[in-house]
């Protein structure tokens, strides 16, 4: 074949294209970052959908299907919340609820942690075929766990049921701990604190996600150190062990271990009030700093990295 | 108003080994003196200045070698890619057609793969509903369309993503080549559909190697070569400077034509 000369014979009419391309075209702008996340918004029914999707696909050709979960789930809180009690000597009728209640959390903040990190990469196939904001893959995974805990909280309503009469009242959860007021209408504000878990997921898995699809490290090293996570965060021991072990009044510098593990304040604002603890004002706040601040932080990366991520899955 | 325009765009591809794409390798290399590790990350350079203004009403066909960027131009123009270097706008409702397979879940029945298909290329669940009889109709695959996806031949699905798709209303229709892998007298009715489909939408992209596939959709051609535009214009004339000769003298009445995917392009 002879080589030709470019040519460039411009068949389709210039007339309403600017010569210069407008500012609007910018990559990275926060306008862009804001657009993909409202977007996302936008396509609902598709995550919705798919997330179901997920869920089934799991279990498609198991007999109870996704009562599995909800299985599985009351198996470990049950095994959990019979060891430790015995171990740490505290009454199971109130430790029970306990254990379950933040194992439950425990698993979403997991789920969304693990699958976060890799959340751009596992839809690498997706993502360079379909022109789609890619929070909609963010917001997929998340729903996808929202299901689950959802499934899980099956388990919360059973064990409430049997236990209930322990919870009522004014209870101690160790002889000498601090004096729990017991359910009363504070149960409802569980619902601000799921929707406060799921915001913080979104951000979480949205710059995780973008930066472990460049890093590939950030996934292995999240992977090996979410178990340590769970051990020095209080879910299976209660966190007025750490004021009783320090002896005397002091809060000393053994409450830090809880104090400065963020995953302790977003346990406690959902596990509180479902259990009729002390709703502590603290924990709801330090949760909407970090709502703000990561949020913050995800849109910048939104903004910087979010057209890098098709060329990096 | 539908458009595509695209300022002096380059798409480059930053190719990380395993090692390159660590973060030990990062720190490392600043000791090394040279600071930041993007410019030590080997650079594919897929498109390299290219300039396009495409307008309602465009029909334009792509053709050009293997590796030549007509893919990577899809991409760009559906806006999966964003460009590295230059600036891109899309006005519109984009359709690609690029790999059938792809949104495609094999343990899930043809009915509920046509939904999520659908729900990808931006309709909406009534929407969808609406048309799962028309698409059964179109498709033929009657009683199948209950059974798990990995259950079909590699031509049911073909019918399946022809069949999703053709019912779209799309403002920007891009199709990648490799829609073949069906039978003749399918074909001819899929011809039907994707002619009335190219109808329906308001500007068309088409990579092909087939002469009488471009010739009936196209009235345009993009020539791609190394990543660069080399040629953009009438079809005939792209095609004759492409090809070396002129096609359309030699051209069969496009309904003899078996399937879609020709081995032209050499």
């Amino acid at each position: 074949m002879t080589p030709v000369r470019s040519v460039l014979v411009q068949a389709t009419s210039t007339v309403d294209r600017p010569e210069v391309p407008p500012a609007s075209t910018k990559s990275r702008s926060f306008r862009r970052a804001f657009a993909d996340v409202r977007e996302a918004w936008a396509h609902r029914e598709l995550w919705g959908h798919l997330g179901w999707q997920d869920i089934k696909q799991r279990y498609r050709r198991s007999v109870i299907g996704p009562l599995w979960i909800t299985i599985s789930m009351a198996t470990t809180a049950l095994a959990l919340g019979l060891l430790y009690s015995t171990l740490l000597g505290t009454p199971i009728d109130t430790f029970l609820p306990y254990v379950t209640v933040g194992f439950i959390i425990w698993n979403f903040i997991l789920g969304c942690v693990i699958e976060g990190t890799d959340v751009f990469i596992v839809n690498e196939g997706l993502i360079k075929h379909l022109p789609a904001p890619i929070t909609i893959h963010v917001m997929r995974m998340v729903w996808r766990q929202v299901l689950f805990l959802l499934h899980n909280l099956v388990v919360y309503v059973i064990v409430l049921a049997i236990f209930f009469t322990a919870l009522d009242k004014p209870y101690q959860m160790t002889p000498n701990g601090p004096m729990n007021p017991g359910l009363s209408w504070e149960i409802v504000l569980a619902i601000p604190g799921l929707v406060l878990l799921a915001l913080n997921a979104v951000w979480v898995a949205l710059l995780f996600g973008v930066i472990s699809t460049r890093f590939r490290d950030i996934p292995p090293v999240v992977n090996s150190f979410i178990n340590l996570v769970f051990f020095m965060t209080p879910i299976v021991w209660d966190a007025s062990i750490l004021t009783k072990v320090t002896g005397g009044g002091d809060m000393g510098w053994r409450m830090l271990v809880a104090e400065l593990n963020p995953v302790y304040h977003f346990v406690e604002i959902v596990r509180a009030p479902l259990l009729g603890h002390t709703v502590d004002w603290h924990h709801w706040a330090i949760v909407g700093g970090f709502t703000v601040v990561g949020w913050f932080a995800a849109l910048v990366i939104l903004r910087n990295y979010r057209a890098r991520v098709s060329y990096w899955v | 108003m539908v458009s595509i325009d695209v300022w002096n765009a380059s798409v480059d591809f930053p190719i990380f080994d395993a090692k390159s794409r660590s973060l030990k390798k990062l720190a490392l290399g600043k000791v090394g003196g040279k600071i930041g590790s993007e410019g030590r990350v080997p650079i594919i350079e897929a498109l390299h200045d290219i300039s396009l203004s495409l307008k309602e009403g465009s029909r334009v066909g792509l053709v050009g070698h293997n590796g030549a960027g007509k893919s990577t131009l899809l991409r760009l123009l559906a806006g999966i890619y964003e460009p590295t270097r230059g600036h891109s706008r899309i006005i519109g409702k984009v359709a690609p057609v690029f790999d059938l397979g792809v949104g495609m879940d094999p343990e899930i029945s043809g009915y509920e793969n046509i939904m999520i298909r659908g729900l990808y290329l931006g309709m909406t669940r009534k929407q969808m509903e609406a048309r799962v009889d028309d698409i059964s109709a179109f498709t033929e695959l009657g009683d199948y369309l209950q059974m798990p996806l990995r259950t079909y031949s590699t031509g049911m699905r073909v019918r399946l993503a022809l069949g999703v798709v053709t019912s779209i209303n799309p403002e920007i229709l891009l199709l990648d080549e490799g829609i073949g892998a069906v039978d003749a007298a399918f074909m001819a009715k899929a011809r039907d559909r994707l002619k009335d489909l190219v109808a329906r939408s308001g500007l068309l992209v088409f990579a092909n190697h087939s002469d009488e596939f471009l010739a009936e959709f196209c009235d345009t051609a993009i020539w791609m070569d190394e990543g660069h535009v080399k040629m953009h214009g009438d079809l005939r004339e792209v095609l004759t400077a492409y090809k070396g000769y002129d096609p359309f003298e030699r051209m069969h009445m496009p309904h003899e034509a078996p399937v879609l995917s020709g081995n032209g392009g050499e």
